[in-house]
């Protein structure tokens, strides 16, 4: 017995740092294959080389992957017959798509997106990712006398680029706000708040009617909460806020907005949020939410397709911005955090780069974007699609707010560019919420994160 | 001979290259600033290592790996004994009532896969009227307890958790260890007076010694790379506010969604040698003289 413990001992030893270890697998030093475009002409703008085949891998999430299937393929097997399109879809980007990219023969359209996406940073920084300029620049695919980059979100292009250059299409246009069905505030005679003392008057009813909590957000991800903290922030005091914050600014996380919104929504989560908030999920907050069991939860605008199997039909989501905080608020009523999303990219060492170009171009159709919005019901970065088409009420919330909205938007990037700020800032906005931190010390905490990013060499900066 | 090696050939390259290269490999990527997608990694030297030396989180993965390392042997080996013992000798014709049904029920958990239980307790310890444990503090009229986000409360959870699916191979193991031990060491021991109590820590105790210490060691490497349980379980993996956050969840982090192979390839390397250190530590203190039975 004594023996064969000692072998099982060696050899258990070796077993959890292989487990950590095995997957990372030393890099292949295969040469990059060389994209040679084929002849452009006015009907191949972009000089797509239609005897190689396009590889295509959607990330299979809340938007599933038959737009793709069913939508822009078939635009593009229709204008080109002999191309072979190779459909795929996955849930885990990164597993499956990193080796490709450390062995040299990457696929060339890749939807790089979901909580398993590769990083985009570490993919420019290698050169991995190809340049949109010739797709901005080609004419549109509905009409040839208007370039792409004319129809779509100036946003979109901005946020797309990596030091000047765009190299990610995103394409889903997402807007943040919070969340209410209609009938219940209807029935109830609640108004949408605009100031934040009718905001607060507003949860103060709602406790007081015993019918629901007042607010809810998906406690395990403090994402949802801490979004919303930097758009009230932004709103008193002005779009540099989150600018600031995006370029490491010396102090951009503790300036007087910033606090002010700190201290907001710690009395938010001291006195408003239903209970057990903190461990429940997205999830299950807005199934909570769908339940009635709440009556304001702050989301993204694919909250309705996410909840479309749980929702009565009579529900009937809509949206309001945050409140203004004061009268001298730097940003009027109305304005939104606002963010092309959900990227897309074309490999630049792939066989056939410009293909992928070309399907990007026909998602940016009229056609493409249209019946995308449709199927998914969510907005796209494609200027003037919407009209016209049937839209659900969240839906039309959602796009008539962005209307409102005109240039009063709001955006920020550190998410995507520093993974490890983002860690931290949520971790710290749970603490926040719970009480565990007071507003004070939760900034600063924060900005001693930035600050040890900033000062790290190894961590690639990005500028806005 | 050649019929030996040959039959070896194939299990041996295999090893070779799925087993031991990559660890020879995780050494070398720990002394880089690979980031994932890169052909050519920079060489750093120890730069990772210093860097990990000073990481604040790192360390408090470490120092839960550690209370892990204590406590879960010692609680899933106390309560397996006692449930084995109970099974087997614990009544007058071997073991407790239905101590048959009991050894079948106590080894449900260990079917279950580890990410299924991870799921099925998220909902059991929900902080709202549809969590197991807290609907009924609620219709009492008591606050919910946030036994996962709480941060002073969740790794206790974990432990629990941990100790849940542990405990029924335990028992399982021991009681084949009560088995194998003679009836009549018991029936003499019984003859002399011996108490329970006595029995189970002047007989019981000494003959299983060796089936316990092997346990001892499976419990302590399971704690050290204790891993699917909390970053499925956990709010923001290893939440909330890093709290349950352990080395192998650290590591995933690190590699996975900050592409940093190289520092993760360094945490890799230290957990390495924690649990040959480990391992080591066992066998040394685990020395001693075997009983004869003959």
């Amino acid at each position: 017995m004594s023996l064969s413990r000692r072998e099982l001992l060696r050899a258990a030893a070796l077993i959890p740092a292989a487990g950590a270890l095995a997957s990372c697998a030393t890099p292949a030093q295969t040469p990059a294959p060389q994209a040679t475009a084929a002849a452009t002409s006015a009907a191949n703008p972009l000089g797509v080389a239609a005897d190689k085949p396009l590889e295509i891998w959607i990330f299979d999430g809340g938007f599933g992957d038959a737009y793709a299937r069913e939508i822009h393929e078939p635009m593009l097997k229709a204008k080109y017959p002999n191309l072979e399109i190779k459909h795929n879809a996955t849930k885990e980007v990164a597993k499956t798509l990193q080796p490709r990219f450390a062995g040299g023969n990457p696929p060339e359209f890749i939807n790089n997106s979901g909580a398993n996406q590769m990083d985009f940073g570490a993919l420019v920084a290698d050169g991995q990712v190809a340049d949109l300029t010739p797709l901005l620049d080609a004419p549109s695919w509905d009409d040839p006398s208007k370039k792409v980059r004319d129809t779509i979100d100036p946003l979109a292009i901005e946020i797309g680029s990596y030091d000047g250059t765009p190299r990610v299409l995103n394409y889903v246009n997402t807007v943040w706000g919070i969340w209410y069905s209609q009938k219940v505030f209807q029935e109830n005679g609640w108004q949408p708040p605009k100031t934040w003392d009718e905001f607060t008057k507003l949860m103060d009813d709602i406790k007081k009617s015993g019918k629901m909590a007042p607010f809810t957000y998906a406690g395990k991800h403090p994402y949802y909460i801490y979004e919303a903290l930097l758009t009230v922030a932004a709103k008193i005091g002005g779009a540099d806020i989150m600018k600031n914050i995006d370029n490491l600014e010396d102090g951009a996380w503790t300036v007087e907005p910033m606090k002010q919104a700190a201290t907001l929504f710690a009395e938010l989560g001291a006195k408003y949020l239903m209970q057990g908030t903190a461990g429940l999920d997205h999830i299950q907050t807005q199934t909570a939410h769908n339940k009635y069991q709440v009556a304001l939860l702050p989301c993204g605008s694919w909250l309705e397709n996410e909840q479309k199997d749980t929702t009565p039909a009579d529900f009937g989501y809509a949206m309001f911005p945050w409140p203004s905080v004061t009268e001298s608020d730097a940003m009027p009523y109305g304005t939104l955090h606002s963010q092309p999303g959900e990227p897309y990219m074309v490999s630049a060492r792939s066989a056939n780069p410009r293909a992928g170009l070309e399907y990007m171009r026909a998602m940016l159709s009229k056609e493409g974007a249209g019946k995308f919005m449709e199927m998914v019901s969510t907005l796209t970065v494609v200027n003037g699609v919407g009209e016209g088409l049937q839209l659900k009420p969240g839906l039309k919330s959602a796009a008539d707010a962005l209307t409102a909205a005109g240039d009063n938007k709001v955006y920020f990037r550190w998410r995507q560019w520093y993974a490890e700020l983002h860690t931290e800032v949520q971790a710290a906005s749970g603490q926040l919420m719970s009480g565990n931190l007071k507003p004070e010390a939760y900034l600063e905490r924060i900005q001693k994160k930035a600050d040890a990013i900033k000062n790290d060499s190894s961590v690639k900066k990005f500028k806005r | 001979m050649r019929f030996i090696t040959g039959f070896l050939v194939l299990p041996v390259t295999l090893y070779l290259i799925y087993v031991i290269a990559p660890y020879v490999q995780a050494f070398y990527i720990a002394l880089t600033d690979w980031r994932g997608v890169n052909a050519s990694p920079r060489f750093v030297g120890l730069e990772n290592f210093q860097r990990l030396f000073g990481d604040g989180i790192w360390w408090k993965a470490v120092s839960h790996n550690l209370i892990l390392l204590v406590l879960l042997p010692i609680i899933v080996l106390v309560i397996a004994l006692f449930f084995a013992f109970l099974l087997n000798a614990g009544g007058d014709r071997g073991g407790v009532a239905g101590s048959k049904v009991y050894r079948v029920v106590f080894f449900f958990p260990q079917v279950l896969a580890v990410a299924v239980v991870a799921v099925l307790f998220q909902q059991v310890l929900r902080p709202d009227k549809s969590g197991m444990l807290n609907a009924p503090l609620i219709s009492l009229g008591m606050e919910p307890i946030g036994f996962l986000s709480d941060t002073r409360v969740a790794l206790w959870s974990i432990l629990g958790v941990l100790v849940w699916q542990a405990v029924g191979f335990y028992v399982v193991l021991f009681s084949a260890g009560i088995g194998s031990i003679p009836r009549d060491l018991f029936e003499a021991a019984a003859i002399d007076g011996a108490s329970r109590p006595a029995l189970f820590f002047r007989v019981t105790l000494p003959l299983l010694w060796d089936t316990i210490q092997v346990a001892w060691i499976y419990l302590g490497i399971l704690a050290l790379d204790i891993f699917a349980i909390v970053w499925v379980m956990t709010a923001e993996h290893g939440g909330p506010d890093f709290s349950t956050t352990v080395m192998a969840a650290e590591i995933y982090r690190n590699a996975f969604e900050y592409f940093k192979f190289g520092y993760a390839s360094a945490m890799g390397v230290v957990l390495f040698f924690f649990t040959i250190g480990f391992a080591i530590l066992s066998l040394r203190l685990s020395r001693r003289e075997r009983i004869e039975l003959s």
